[in-house]
């Protein structure tokens, strides 16, 4: 075995260990997908069709982010696609009455945070099941957005706005939003990651009464990820208007399935615990492009949606198949070595 | 379990809202009102270009169809009239298009065809402004765009494949809806979505036309949304009926809508006391038609708008013409048309259809 080998091994083996099989599996799939797009797909390469992608994915990359935290505590939050289009309709309700757009986005990001608080009030102060909470508020802000705008749909938003967000960095073929996207990834990851609210995010995940002993307080970490969560779905919607010049009530319905299959198919477990963000990035972005390619291959609609269901159950079935295929593979391998 | 107001997180929030107001103090914001007189640019491919009305028709061109959403049997007639219109003038036909009608979709599919370097493409704008950024990426990229149906913003097309003028719409709607009630009483409209641009414009007319001194004895009493959702119009036709018992017309201006509130009042206590009209596909109607539920309603040919719409992108990007207002060219077996103001092509007067005739129509 070459030094070279051994190196790049241990580091795959560092990868493991840090993100798990499963992070490491669906980066490799990912790009092996971007490769294969790249080299099989007419115009898939082209610098237009990476801003249209990034453009396509960015609400659900900028949602999954903190969803992923939130399922990683064993919880979810349903409401985000409703957050978003709450955001959106206030957004044009502001600037429909003239307010001027520089307060109009705080005011948006802090109602997202409200927002989000209320989900975390439900669910740590009167300890109900998310699932449940969430599944109300995604009907209740949907509805209060329709309360807001009604059916109508403000467009006038000033282009010096609605040009940086679809524009590229000048001179570049690169997205505006990109930077935010980015920006917002490191700042999750190494929180995740790197830092003790990340390790409490976990420790909680794993068991909450483990965590606790360890000096946890989980309710009040799950409380401030629902206000981050909602936080993150504001500036969606902020910048959902903004990309398609469009402030309605109905932006964004249903995109909070799409987000939680990313984050699923990133490698999170349901059940909470387990979960890294690379793959998250990573399963936002094979399913974009994914869709992306087929579209440009004219794969209809309802095969698009096909093949999203079939990732998604092959993203949950996968990482327990190869589980239970290491694990008798371990027993047989213990057998062989301790005849005894 | 306690939630106190972290300090770490109450700085940055309060930050955001201390800045936020300065701004705001300052006065210096951007606003509606500040932004209104701004010009929305369009781009220069129509202004600099100059119809030649005897340039040849290009063969070989790519025509994409981008409707309101697929599997919607109004949609497939008009794409049916398109794709026939398309195997004349020889070029390469093509459809795509969401299965929900939402506007951000659209987008996506018009992104998809601007990579694929079609020559035309055909929309009916689900939202009318929030698919111009890419339309008129597509129109720098060289494509021609013609709306057909729902008309997007006029400056992020070329031309307009109008139906029918929608003052001729809404005065036949009001026409029959007045005949069907004897001159007066309670009549009701059953819409497809709230923003949808052509019923919106349609009810607008309607409302003119029933403010005239003629109309005065028929009163609109509701105007419901069905959402071109055959659930939803199925269930607000029963609502209407419940809601408003002397109600005379429901006048339902969406295929959809007119199938689903005659289906409802064919099989109730209804049948014979309220009639249904508006605009319907003549297969879908037939056998209300049959059964007298509905003694008439009206529609241009869908197919003919698909066509026509074949035919000025055609045109547009061989460079007969250009949008401009005045300019003629030829539209296969329809025949002549004029591009009228605000690059409007009117497809002709709707087609009323009765018991005696629809027999002659299979769309």
């Amino acid at each position: 075995m070459s030094a070279d080998t051994a190196v790049s091994e241990s580091r795959t083996a560092g990868l493991t260990a840090r993100f798990g099989n499963w992070t490491v599996a669906i980066i490799a799939v990912t790009i092996v997908v971007l490769i294969i797009a790249a080299a099989t797909v007419n115009n898939f390469g082209t610098s237009q069709n990476f801003g249209f992608l990034v453009l396509d994915l960015l609400p659900i990359a900028l949602v999954a982010l903190p969803m992923t935290l939130v399922i990683v505590t064993g919880e979810i939050d349903l409401s985000v696609a409703s957050t978003l289009g709450l955001s959106s309709a206030v957004m044009g309700s502001l600037w429909n009455s003239n307010q001027p757009i520089e307060t109009i986005i705080p005011i948006c990001l802090l109602l997202g945070a409200v927002l989000g608080a209320v989900n975390g009030f439900f669910v740590t102060v009167l300890g109900l099941p998310s699932l449940a909470v969430t599944i109300g508020t995604l009907a209740l802000y949907r509805g209060l957005a329709f309360v807001v705008l009604g059916d109508s749909a403000v467009a006038d938003f000033p282009a010096v706005y609605t040009d940086w967000v679809t524009g590229n960095i000048a001179g570049t073929p690169i997205p505006n939003v990109l930077l935010i996207i980015v920006a917002l990834a490191v700042v999750f990851g190494v929180v995740l990651h790197a830092t003790p609210i990340g390790r409490a995010v976990f420790a909680v995940g794993a068991s909450e009464q483990a965590a606790r002993f360890a000096g946890v307080r989980p309710g009040r970490l799950k409380f401030w990820l629902y206000v981050v969560s909602g936080l993150v779905a504001g500036l969606a919607g902020v910048l959902w208007t903004l990309r398609y010049s469009s402030a309605r009530a109905d932006n964004g319905a249903g995109l909070e399935l799409a987000v939680v299959a990313a984050v699923l198919l990133g490698g999170v477990s349901i059940f909470g615990g387990k979960g890294a963000l690379p793959g998250v990035i990573a399963g936002v972005l094979l399913l974009a492009s994914l869709q992306n390619a087929l579209r440009l291959s004219d794969v209809s609609n309802e095969a698009l949606n096909v093949v999203t269901g079939v990732l998604l159950i092959v993203s949950v079935l996968a990482p327990n198949l190869a589980n239970a295929v290491r694990g008798s593979v371990q027993r047989r391998r213990h057998r062989t070595t301790n005849p005894l | 379990m306690s939630i106190r107001f972290s300090r770490r997180l109450a700085v940055p929030l309060s930050t955001v809202a201390v800045v936020s107001l300065a701004l705001t103090a300052c006065g210096g914001g951007t606003t509606k009102s500040s932004t209104a007189n701004e010009a929305t640019a369009a781009p220069s491919s129509t202004g600099s270009a100059k119809a030649d009305p005897n340039a040849p028709l290009k063969e070989g061109l790519k025509i994409a169809y981008l409707p309101k959403q697929l599997n919607n049997p109004y949609t497939d007639v008009e794409v049916g009239g398109g794709k026939v219109a398309v195997g004349e003038l020889k070029g390469e036909y093509k459809l795509v298009g969401p299965n929900d009608a939402s506007a951000s979709s659209q987008v996506s599919y018009i992104n998809t065809l601007i990579q694929q370097q079609q020559d035309v493409i055909a929309v009916a704008a689900n939202d009318p402004n929030a698919v111009c950024p890419s339309l008129n990426q597509a129109r720098k990229a060289g494509i021609k765009v013609v709306a057909f149906d729902s008309d997007a913003s006029k400056s992020c097309r070329d031309v307009f494949i109008n139906q029918a003028t929608t003052q001729g719409i809404g005065e036949s709607l009001v026409k029959m809806a007045s005949e069907l009630a004897g001159g007066s009483g309670e009549i009701a409209v059953l819409s497809a979505t709230p923003n949808a641009t052509n019923q919106n414009s349609w009810i607008a007319v309607m409302k003119t036309e029933l403010a005239k001194p003629e109309n005065a004895k028929l009163k609109l009493v509701k105007i419901a949304y069905g959402n071109d959702d055959d659930q939803k119009s199925f269930t607000e036709a029963q609502g209407l009926l419940q809601s408003y018992p002397n109600l005379k017309v429901i006048v339902s201006p969406t295929t959809v809508g007119i199938a689903a509130a005659s289906r409802y009042v064919s099989a109730s206590a209804y049948k014979g006391k309220v009639a249904i009209t508006g605009l319907g596909l003549p297969n879908q109607m037939r056998q209300y038609v049959k059964d007298s539920t509905v003694k008439k309603f009206a529609l241009w040919n869908p197919a003919d708008i698909g066509y026509l719409a074949a035919y000025a992108g055609a045109a547009l990007k061989s460079g007969q013409i250009t949008g401009a207002e005045g300019e003629k060219f030829k539209a296969g077996k329809l025949g002549d048309y004029t591009v009228g103001a605000d690059g409007e092509i009117v497809l002709g007067p709707p087609t009323e259809f009765t018991a005696a005739n629809i027999d002659q129509f299979n769309f």
